[in-house]
């Protein structure tokens, strides 16, 4: 389909989004068309079916779905576009799986700036065409000026398994180590250096990619010796051990010095009160292994790009009361506990 | 990282703790109060208390800023807060304060209230330039670290006719708090107070120096040790309470001299004293009303008082009667003797104040240190 000559271009470099972009008329087709397919542009989203059909391969599938709503939309190292990629990515990749297809929707403000929305959709789709996935079929809605903080995405994934693993957080057995892919906390840290109300000078950039790549040569390395992986983004590495503590009816013993942090997000986490153990990652993936395949996989981590940092920070341990305990790096111990509430500032 | 890593240093803390181990009097209990809440959570975050012996213990104190105001304070700005026209601004930490039913500040906002989080005084400045047609209220709470900042504050509003920005003044004094608790009658049961020591303030003894705590060594006989907020800091200042106590001294020691003068820092001095004055009395909660322990705006500044533009009444507020922070915040008592820790009172669903920072005891027992009960109840 082509738009039609009379229409008047979609004017990119001043316009922003209005009411009419969510109507379903012309509007709509044409910001579909100009904009979005411009970016994306792969053969289902060239059929502009409501949804697109796919081949299903052998093996299981594996689905998720993410909303995004990340302040602000720009932050060093990527934006909400290319984060509504790597998320849902990641969320397929955990399960051991390789990701295939995202569906994409977005949710405009009225006045948003039709450059912004584009520079999100390009780096949307530049980030899809790297990590090998297509955007197939997605939803425009436009609402109020002030009913939404400017652009809201959602993404759901689609992937397949076909080396019959089963990864899930119920697994994890006592002795297993915990491996981690990398620094922690560079997302949250590089995210909160931006809020207008925080704004510090910072060299951190987030660390936002997908994984699945790096999942393959762990899965290669170790087989069903990984019992689970999960990306730690919201609530940091604590939540996330501590969910699998709970769901796998055990504890986890760390060590803080084998914990890698950049000396900057250290810093930046000292300056406001935050732990790094609860800042957000979304390029970091932490692993479960069996004790025996541990050195391998963390061998295949080291040798990748997205690994080269990976580190055994500790083991699983019987526990009843699903603790994560760390020997800190005084030589003291302590819990990491779960996240209380939103992360707050302390007053002195 | 630099100039923080120096103070974290393993092998030195395990030298303090071999010296504290040696020097300490097995046949005597060394009972030292950690004043600050800073203290307090660099104890547990470290996991200080496993490299001391068994007959060393931490008491937890009240200085920790939100932990001490009386939820009566907080119910009095959710009220201000309601109010059209109003925009409140304050510290992170006291979004999640519990006042009274339930209430907080985030429960405020949620419900409609303009309450901004902002991390200095300077904020509320900007705000109050930007909202000339509204009311800007800046709830100032803290001892004597965040005070001067409150007074520069007001200083500049004053210099730039802002008409629109005024302060709920909480600021809190550290040296009569730490008197109130000598001088309380559950911990100088017998004549004699259960506290052998306290380790000193960090930031507020930068500001105020060492000399206000000359008269509480002297009177009470205490030995006080101003430590800095970092692990070895606190190491050395226990080995330090350690020498006074078996030398029979109760001197005032500076260890945190890389920061902390004997007399302070002389502008915040100044900044603060040319804006506030001491309040005839201020209730804390868990040590009741202190005399001269808290501060106002001086007359000449009395048009930011906030209390007085608005109107603003303090209706009293009965804690829930099983909570034991009033006694865990004296020393009396320890977390896991409150009926309510970890049972109805989590960080989660806070019902008393210790439990919402960081640094209050009971947050800082259950997020850090709770393992260590599970095990000690195993043995």
């Amino acid at each position: 389909m082509r738009v039609k000559s009379y229409q008047r271009k979609l004017d990119i470099k001043n316009g922003c989004i209005d009411l009419s972009h969510g109507s379903g008329g012309r509007a709509t087709t044409q910001l579909v068309l100009g904009l979005f397919h411009e970016a994306f542009g792969n053969e289902w989203l060239a059929r502009c079916n409501d949804q697109s059909a796919f081949g299903v391969r052998s093996g299981r599938m594996v689905m998720t779905t993410d909303s995004y709503v990340v302040s602000p939309l720009f932050f060093p190292g990527g934006n909400i576009g290319s984060l509504a990629v790597h998320g849902t990515v990641n969320d397929v990749a955990m399960a051991g799986a390789r990701p295939l297809y995202l569906a994409a929707s977005f949710i405009l403000e009225e006045g948003f700036r039709l450059s912004d929305l584009k520079a999100v959709a390009d780096s949307m789709g530049a980030a899809a065409r790297a990590a090998g996935v297509h955007i197939i079929t997605g939803d425009t809605k436009v609402v109020e000026r002030g009913k939404a903080d400017g652009l809201f995405i959602s993404t759901t994934g689609v992937g397949v398994l076909a080396n019959g693993l089963e990864l899930s957080a119920e697994n994890a057995r006592i002795g297993d180590r915990v491996l981690v892919s990398g620094c922690l906390g560079d997302h949250g840290v590089a995210i909160m250096s931006r809020r207008h109300n925080l704004a510090f000078q910072v060299d951190i950039v987030s660390d936002s990619a997908a994984l699945h790549d790096l999942v393959a040569v762990m899965v290669a390395a170790g087989g069903a010796g990984i019992r689970v992986m999960r990306d730690p983004t919201r609530g940091g590495l604590a939540a996330t051990l501590n969910e699998i503590a709970h769901q796998s009816s055990l504890g986890f013993r760390l060590q803080e010095e084998a914990i890698p942090v950049k000396p900057a997000v250290t810093a930046a986490c000292e300056l406001l009160g935050l732990d790094p153990l609860h800042v957000a990652n979304e390029g970091k993936l932490v692993a479960i292994v069996a004790a025996d395949m541990a050195d391998a996989v963390l061998a295949a981590m080291k040798a990748h790009p997205l690994g080269c940092d990976a580190a055994d920070i500790g083991e699983a341990v019987a526990d009843h009361h699903h603790l994560v305990q760390m020997s800190t790096s005084f030589g003291g111990r302590r819990i990491v506990d779960w996240l209380s509430g939103e992360q707050l500032p302390r007053i002195c | 990282m630099k100039y923080a890593d120096e103070f974290r240093d393993k092998t030195m803390a395990q030298g303090l703790a071999r010296a504290i181990g040696i020097e300490a009097d097995p046949q005597r209990a060394y009972r030292f109060m950690e004043f600050c809440g800073g203290h307090t959570h660099v104890i547990f975050r470290y996991g200080l208390e496993d490299l001391l012996p068994a007959n060393v213990r931490l008491i937890h104190g009240p200085g920790c800023p939100v932990c001490v105001l009386p939820a009566s304070r907080i119910d009095m700005a959710i009220r201000l807060a309601a109010r059209p026209q109003v925009i409140l601004c304050v510290y992170g930490d006291l979004m999640r304060v519990p006042g009274s039913q339930g209430q907080s500040l985030l429960r405020a906002r949620a419900l409609g209230a303009d309450i901004r989080m902002v991390y200095s005084t300077l904020d509320a400045i900007r705000i109050a330039e930007q909202a000339l047609d509204q009311e800007v209220v800046f709830f100032a709470i803290g001892f004597e670290t965040t005070t001067p900042a409150t007074a520069v504050m007001i200083r500049l509003a004053k210099k730039k006719r802002l008409k629109n920005l005024s302060v709920f003044c909480n600021h809190v004094l550290t040296p009569p708090a730490m008197q109130s608790i000598l001088e309380s009658p559950d911990i100088r049961a017998l004549g004699r107070a259960e506290i052998d020591g306290f380790i000193g303030p960090a930031h507020v003894s930068a500001i105020i120096g060492t000399e206000p705590y000359g008269r509480l060594a002297e009177e009470f006989g205490e030995p006080i040790v101003i430590a800095g907020f970092e692990p070895l800091d606190v190491m050395q200042a226990i080995l330090m309470l350690v020498r006074q106590v078996n030398d029979g001294r109760s001197e005032v020691e500076n260890q945190y001299s890389r920061a902390v003068r004997p007399e302070g820092n002389r502008r915040a001095i100044e900044e603060v004293s040319n804006v506030f004055e001491l309040r005839d009395q201020f209730e804390w909660r868990g040590l009741g009303l202190i005399q001269d322990s808290a501060l106002k705006l001086k007359r000449p500044y009395a048009k930011f008082d906030a209390e007085a533009r608005f109107v603003m009444h303090e209706l009293p507020v009965v804690d829930n009667p099983a909570c034991e922070c009033g006694a865990i915040l004296r020393g009396v008592k320890s977390p896991v003797d409150c009926k309510l820790f970890g049972t109805v009172c989590t960080p989660e669903t806070p019902i008393g104040s210790c439990m919402v920072s960081s640094e209050g005891a009971c947050a800082a027992h259950w997020t850090y240190g709770r393992g260590r009960d599970y095990q000690l109840r195993r043995a």
